[in-house]
């Protein structure tokens, strides 16, 4: 063998450049520089201010367990405000899905516009939602309620007419065979196929739910987030530490049940 | 005639699964009626329906002197803003996660309480409210929008980091070991096998927590974190429609663009 034969072998095979890669990088290093400069973000200060921040989180650290017993009231009200907006916004969602699935409603023109109105409303943040219906309705939890449904109208709506979409085509054929109507081939042969998804995407919106409404309570639609408010507005942590604890129990608490619950369910 | 052939046979009954099925039901009722008890639905403004109607008008006629007046405080500047907080903020929180992500990954550890207690820690992040976060961070820095990307960036830690070790998990062991045959290093393995081959879900999933960054960065502002969210609650307060329609429709505008091209680049990607 020759030398530079030897040579060929021992070097690696080189890698193919590629132009969009660079673009991508360049790209990425300008927006960051970007983004800096609008958001005046500036790590000296964090670290600066570091040992205030770490004071409060100290202060967080020794809660003040008498502050229990007033908050649970509030902390009871922000789970009924879960439960409810999980139960409208499911309903409305169990109609809606009906009405957009391409398999039960034949029109592509309302199917196509349902479906518009369906991700215009998923793209509004809850809190947002929340403070509207603060505006519209009133503090209270009402307002939280109405938030939550409609949240929960978006992530289920989504979930449950791809479940439609995907069920097995038969049993609606037989049904119209033996010349059932509309309503007949829902709940005969539609209903049965998809039920158990419908409780198990009820389920995980009622997760996304109970976190959700601990904090509406901060811009006053309801539930414990109102007293998560006052204790930092008044500089009280030990308080606001107590509340964010019971807020990570309940909220893992329930995650463990219902996560638990749909595992059995789509067993 | 034999009339037996018209009737069907009837359903076996599983009475366990029966009872259970029931007793779920009940359980749920009874909790959608406790739900009920206590809450005032009689207490809401008479003038809930005008309002509304006003913000609806206000979204099909929006104030469009708003949307850009070069006064640094008009939609097209706070949007920007808001996109800006949900970058920079993305990209401190995938840098921090993945530490955290090795950290969690089952995979990597031959003790099994390690990846427990990493998974427990990302876990208690994740449910530690952002508000709580972006007011800590606005007594620290002050209020304006490098609270909202500090908070942004702690928060993320949380999904992304989950999101990272699962995709930790599912490696093909097979690179690593080619590596280590031929007298690779701890370090080679990570450089030459492991990390490029986790780059794919790297970035996709970074894509997917910048979408959701979005969204929490346009509610920041609520607190005062800087960013859309605060001349909302503003422009509520004051009871300006027209300025909350056209807030919202910018929002509406926003996350969609942004959910597409974040797919577009994501489709590319797989």
């Amino acid at each position: 063998m020759s030398n530079t034969d030897k040579e060929a072998l021992m070097t690696l095979p080189k890698k193919k450049f590629k132009f969009w890669n660079l673009i991508w990088v360049v790209v990425f290093i300008v927006g960051l520089f970007v983004s800096t400069d609008v958001t005046h973000t500036d790590l000296g200060a964090l670290f600066a201010n570091f040992n205030q921040f770490t004071d409060i989180f100290l202060q967080m650290l020794h809660p003040d367990w008498a502050y229990l017993g007033p908050i649970m009231p509030l902390l009871l009200e922000t789970i009924k405000m879960a439960i409810l907006g999980t139960v409208i916004g499911s309903i409305l969602a169990f109609i809606y899905s009906l009405l957009i699935a391409r398999n039960i409603v034949k029109n592509k023109a309302i199917t196509g516009i349902l479906r518009v109105i369906m991700n215009i409303v998923r793209t509004v943040p809850d809190l947002l939602l929340g403070a509207i219906f603060v505006a519209i309705v009133g503090i209270g939890p009402v307002a939280g309620i109405l938030a939550l449904a409609i949240c929960t109208f978006g992530i289920v709506v989504k979930l449950f007419y791809e479940a439609i979409e995907t069920i097995d085509p038969g049993p609606i054929e037989a049904l119209t065979a033996v010349g059932a109507n509309k309503l007949q081939i829902i709940v005969f042969a539609v209903l049965p196929q998809v039920i158990t998804y419908f409780i198990s995407y009820c389920l995980y919106a009622f997760e996304i739910n109970v976190r959700a409404s601990t904090v509406l309570g901060y811009i006053g639609a309801g539930g414990i987030g109102l007293y998560l408010q006052q204790t930092l507005q008044v500089f009280d942590y030990a308080k606001t530490g107590t509340i964010i604890l019971v807020i990570i129990v309940v909220v893992v608490l329930i995650d463990y049940v219902s996560s638990k619950s749909r595992e059995a369910l789509m067993k | 005639m034999d009339t037996n052939i018209k009737k069907l046979p009837p359903r076996p009954v599983d009475m366990q699964k029966r009872i259970m099925h029931w007793g779920l039901a009940i359980i749920t009722i009874v909790l959608i009626a406790w739900s009920c008890t206590g809450m005032d639905f009689g207490g809401i403004k008479a003038t809930a329906g005008q309002i509304a109607g006003a913000i609806f008008n206000g979204i099909f006629h929006p104030d469009w002197s708003y949307v850009y007046n070069g006064s640094g405080e008009d939609l097209v500047s706070q949007l920007w803003q808001t996109v800006c907080i949900a970058f920079l903020g993305t990209f401190i929180s995938a840098i921090i996660s993945l530490p955290f992500a090795f950290w969690a990954a089952h995979t990597k550890h031959k003790k099994w309480y390690i990846s427990r207690t990493g998974k427990i820690v990302l876990a208690i992040i994740r449910s530690f409210p952002e508000i709580v976060l972006a007011l800590m961070f606005i007594k620290a820095v002050g209020p304006g929008s490098a609270a909202g990307v500090l908070a942004l960036g702690f928060h993320s830690v949380g999904m992304l980091a989950k999101l990272f070790s699962e995709a930790i998990e599912n490696l093909d062991d097979g690179p690593n070991e080619a590596v280590t045959a031929v007298g690779g290093s701890k370090t080679n393995i990570t450089m030459f096998s492991t990390l490029p081959n986790l780059m794919p879900a790297l970035i996709s999933n970074t894509l997917y927590r910048f979408d959701v960054s979005i969204r929490s960065a346009s509610i920041l502002g609520l607190v005062g974190a800087g960013g859309i969210g605060y001349p909302l609650i503003i422009a509520l307060q004051y009871r300006q429609w027209n300025r909350v329609g056209i807030i919202l429709l910018g929002i509406i505008i926003m996350v969609i663009v942004i959910d597409w091209i974040s797919g577009m680049i994501r489709k590319k990607l797989v």
